[in-house]
């Protein structure tokens, strides 16, 4: 990588302490690894995509003085890693193959949500959410989204996050999976549909409830 | 006319493909009536909107 920001006096860096935090750099190190298992779903290929991210960022410390910069640094060299391997590689756990999962999922969620009408459950109703500061502000909120992102199938999960993540467009999502565009669409409806349901559920109306 | 289940597919497919008019004027219609599925389309927003954020490393503020 090309350094255009050459700084002569790393040293004097604040990043250098980002670096020396422990648990902070675990945290993110076990993060980055979740992330990529995920997309790519081999464990030593997702090693080695986190292994090059933090090398890359270390080699940039100049440019980190928080460990929020250093973090959205390293993410988005991953996230380019990760296309690059999706792109690359025609794997063979291309979601065509997976299962949807044991997860509630398919026709039981459609049934679950939704009359024989079409018309929404009375109990599943979406309600309106809180303003977005009680949620993307609050690193509690963030836990709940990092369980119901884990709750997904594993289908649905690994769609979403190449559509919402990785920012991939939908023709490329499908030529790399092997799977049509009506059933990316469909997945990524029902992902949806799980992921606000679980973050009413757990956030929006658990903070209204308390 | 269009119910809930057709209205929040479509709301789900906005934010991977555009829609076409008769697609916009259905649901325009349908969620002007419907409250349930206006919240749906706030929320859909608002997933992308929180992924924005998480991709960005937001997940440690107020550490």
């Amino acid at each position: 990588m090309i350094d255009v920001n050459p700084s002569s006096d790393v040293n004097s860096s604040p990043a250098i302490n980002v670096f020396h935090d422990a648990v902070f750099m675990e945290d993110l190190r076990s993060q980055m690894f979740k992330f990529a298992q995920l997309q790519v779903r081999d464990h030593q290929l997702a090693e080695d995509a986190v292994q090059e991210a933090m090398i890359s960022a270390y080699q940039n410390i100049e440019k980190f003085g928080r460990q929020s910069a250093l973090k959205t640094w390293v993410f988005s060299i991953l996230k380019n890693k990760l296309i690059d391997l999706l792109r690359k590689e025609k794997r063979h756990t291309a979601a065509s193959q997976l299962e949807d999962g044991s997860n509630l999922s398919g026709d039981a969620l459609m049934d679950a949500l939704f009359e024989q009408n079409g018309h929404w459950q009375k109990h599943e109703r979406p309600k309106k959410w809180d303003q977005p500061e009680h949620g993307v502000e609050n690193k509690h909120f963030w836990r709940v989204f990092d369980a119901c992102l884990n709750a997904l199938p594993e289908k649905y999960g690994r769609l979403f996050m190449m559509r919402e993540f990785l920012e991939m467009e939908t023709s490329e999502i499908c030529h790399n999976e092997d799977i049509t565009v009506s059933n990316l669409n469909v997945t990524l409806y029902r992902a949806r549909l799980r992921l606000r349901e679980c973050l009413e559920d757990n956030w929006y109306q658990a903070e209204v409830s308390k | 006319m269009m119910n809930c289940k057709e209205a929040t597919q479509l709301l789900s497919e906005k934010l991977d493909r555009p829609l076409g008019t008769k697609e916009k004027v259905a649901l325009g219609f349908h969620t002007t009536i419907c409250v349930s599925c206006r919240n749906f389309a706030h929320q859909m927003e608002e997933l992308r909107d929180i992924s924005k954020h998480y991709m960005k490393g937001d997940t440690d503020k107020e550490k």
